[in-house]
């Protein structure tokens, strides 16, 4: 047998032969690991390094290496409530999108699949809009939700709004901004669990007398855990740090700010980059904590 | 993960074997990323120590015939075809290729934009740049802009008097303006045909939601606090006045009656009627109007008083055309070209001789009070005094924690 043939030698060479196959992977990581060293590692560093400074007394603008852990304390006891807001319209986003994204990935991936043709007409149809600019798609709503737009002026007109109402600048319009900026990246993961779908297992459950709804809720739904978990990670993690949707630019207001724009105003306006700094370094752990904690409960971490 | 026991036979072991001893185990990459952690850590704090300031270049403007020119919007007279008739002109006549870009929306974040590449003496892809008073100021101080040579601006002496000398430049060695202008309030003329003369009006219930202030904290707070009957030129008010009016800003943006807290970018929301009534600049009402080719809003500076200011030409330290930039000076001090620009954006123009050519280049913006104000509008008019470095992180602390809701 050839494969017998060739063991011969590879057992003999065992040693050197791992050292330089050990060598030839580190060589093939280089790039990767150079990457995470530049990228994620420094500026994460400087990041914490920065969010313990404190302002110079002599120059304006500078800040001191100082260990000044305070920072923290101070932007938690100052932005709790922007802290707060952000993971709540995070979470809302995600439920708004996993709720619609789920009959849609649905009716893409397993009742279209007869009709391929239909299938990736559809699935283009939920791509087609990052072939825009997302910041343009938001103005663009924006102008839609304007005051003398279309949307307000009709729910004036049916007196669903009270003359004195709007919708941009509200926690409605950034609820609603970060659903829709967000609805592919839960509809793609979606579509490519329920593609994989096996009907026969849904065939069984009708064979053992099981309704359409308990079909639903023990077969298709767990076999969809994957989709589920990992189209609401793509949601979640970048609508909590989302600073577009909120910005007073595009669809937000004052009372709708969320932890980016803080971080956004303390680094670019106020200058103050160690509360910056802090938050950010405070977003990143209060995400992570987050995702572990969802990702251990789901169960379904050697999915991902 | 639990590990399957190895199959029996032996090539297949040996394979499986080999493969195994091409993992790299996860505790050397470990060791790896930490120790490179530590080395980064270093390496971050042993930076950014010197605060020595930055030096110019050497200047390439004899051989480099270009410029890039960062200004604000609706700042430049525009033709409907959004080329700049007098930048053309300036083009043709000198043969400097300039590079026009509305590129400043905010003092603050403009600068927080560039403050990194300044303090390196760095290029930050401007030659001139237009900022204002207390941004100017600032910059100075840092000496992140280089000196001016007047004897290449020769018609430096079309330079107002009264803008000759402030107190951040005296002999305007570093700075020079391009155009002074009011904060005041703007109003959509279809829905308020009776317009606005007070900021208490602003505060009108019918307004709800509908109001708009500027993000320029001296714009906004200046007018509040002339509301409230201080004198924000003077010297004798404080954190108490300044409070004062950050309560009442804080009262407006609470309740929901001011909308929006933005830089140029309101012109959006009086075109789209998200806001009615708005603080603004003087000269952008006019511009807006004439983009929409309709008389739709209306200005006009408060009884109680309105803020002046000036932006003003800067080169910033790592420019290497600062002589370009220099008769790029020298050409917008010409009187009539002056007038030009002026009857475009209705800002005040720091020209002397420019009312003369005004006669004939447009006649009816003679007696504009807001492009040549008369002794009156001055008269309402306040220049917001100049804060210490403390103050200025303080109040600008206090000023956007509003705009976040905090």
């Amino acid at each position: 047998m050839a494969l017998t043939a060739f063991t011969g030698p590879v057992v003999s060479a065992d040693a050197s032969g791992a050292r330089r196959g050990g060598r030839i992977a580190l060589l093939l990581l280089l790039p990767g690991i150079a990457y995470l060293l530049l990228f994620f590692l420094a500026p994460l560093v400087s990041l914490v390094i920065t969010s313990l400074q404190t302002p110079s007394e002599t120059v304006f603008g500078q800040y001191d290496f100082t260990f000044n852990w305070q920072n923290y304390g101070e932007v938690i006891g100052t932005y709790s409530e922007q802290i707060l807001r952000s993971f709540l319209y995070a979470l809302l986003a995600t439920v708004f999108a996993l709720l619609f994204s789920y009959p849609l990935a649905y009716f893409i991936g397993v009742v279209m699949r007869r009709w391929p043709l239909v299938q990736s007409l559809l699935l283009i149809l939920v791509v087609a809009p990052f072939f825009i600019s997302f910041l343009l798609r938001t103005l663009a709503w924006k102008q839609i939700l304007s005051d003398e737009g279309p949307v307000v002026s009709t729910l004036k007109a049916l007196a669903l709004l009270g003359p004195q109402d709007h919708i941009t600048g509200t926690p409605i319009a950034v609820v609603f901004g970060l659903t829709y900026n967000f609805i592919p990246f839960m509809c793609l993961p979606l579509y490519t669990t329920l593609e994989r779908l096996d009907m026969r297992l849904i065939e069984a459950g009708r064979d053992l007398y099981a309704g359409p709804a308990t079909t639903f809720r023990t077969v298709t739904l767990p076999l969809s855990m994957p989709g589920i978990v990992s189209g609401t990670l793509l949601t979640f993690i970048p609508a909590a740090g989302d600073y577009v949707n909120a910005s007073s630019q595009f669809l937000g207001g004052t009372s709708s700010t969320m932890i980016g724009n803080v971080i956004q105003s303390n680094f670019l306006v106020q200058l103050n980059y160690p509360a910056a700094a802090a938050l950010s370094i405070l977003l990143m752990a209060i995400i992570l904590v987050l995702v572990g904690v969802y990702v251990r409960r789901s169960g379904t971490e050697d999915l991902l | 993960m639990s590990h399957r026991d190895l199959p029996t036979d032996a090539a297949l072991r040996a394979l499986i074997a080999q493969a195994r001893t091409w993992q790299v185990g996860r505790r050397t990459l470990l060791q790896g990323a930490g120790a490179s952690a530590a080395a980064l850590a270093l390496a971050a704090c042993s930076t950014g120590g010197g605060s020595a300031k930055p030096s110019a270049p050497k200047d390439n403007s004899g051989s480099d015939k270009t410029l890039n020119w960062a200004n604000w919007a609706y700042y430049l007279d525009e033709d409907d075809d959004g080329n700049y008739p007098t930048l053309q002109a300036f083009e043709e006549e000198s043969g400097i290729k300039v590079s026009y870009d509305v590129a400043v929306d905010d003092n603050n974040t403009y600068y927080a934009k560039v403050k990194d590449q300044l303090a390196l003496g760095q290029d930050i892809g401007a030659d001139a740049v237009c900022l204002t008073d207390w941004m100017v100021s600032r910059l100075i101080g840092q000496g992140y802009v280089q000196k001016l040579d007047h004897a290449n601006i020769p018609n430096i002496k079309n330079l107002s008097a009264s803008l000759a000398n402030p107190d951040f430049d005296e002999g305007r060695t570093y700075s020079l303006p391009w155009q002074s202008g009011f904060a005041g309030l703007a109003w959509n003329k279809e829905k308020l045909p009776n317009g606005l003369t007070s900021v208490e009006e602003l505060w009108d219930p019918a307004l709800k939601g509908r109001v708009g202030v500027l993000s320029e904290m001296r714009d906004t707070i200046g007018l509040i606090m002339l509301a409230q009957g201080v004198d924000i030129s003077g010297k004798e008010w404080g954190d108490e006045e300044f409070t004062a009016a950050i309560d009442e800003f804080q009262k407006q943006v609470s309740s929901g009656q001011i909308r929006n807290i933005k830089g140029n970018s309101y012109g959006d929301d009086l075109k789209n009627e998200d806001t009615l009534a708005a603080i603004v600049w003087s000269g952008d009402v006019t511009s807006i109007n004439a983009e929409l080719g309709e008389d739709r809003f209306g200005f006009a500076i408060p009884d109680t008083g309105g803020t002046l200011w000036s932006d003003n030409f800067v080169v910033p330290i790592g420019s290497t055309r600062k002589g370009n930039a220099e008769a790029l000076m020298d050409y917008y001090y010409r009187p009539e070209v002056a007038a030009t620009v002026a009857a475009y954006v209705n800002y005040i123009t720091p020209v002397e001789g420019a009312k003369e050519a005004m006669a004939d280049i447009a006649p009816e913006y003679v007696d504009n009070p807001l492009i040549f104000p008369d002794e009156q509008t001055l008269s309402n008019a306040f220049i917001f005094r100049t804060l210490s470095n403390a103050e200025s992180t303080r109040y600008s602390a206090q000023f956007e924690s509003v705009g976040l809701g905090a």
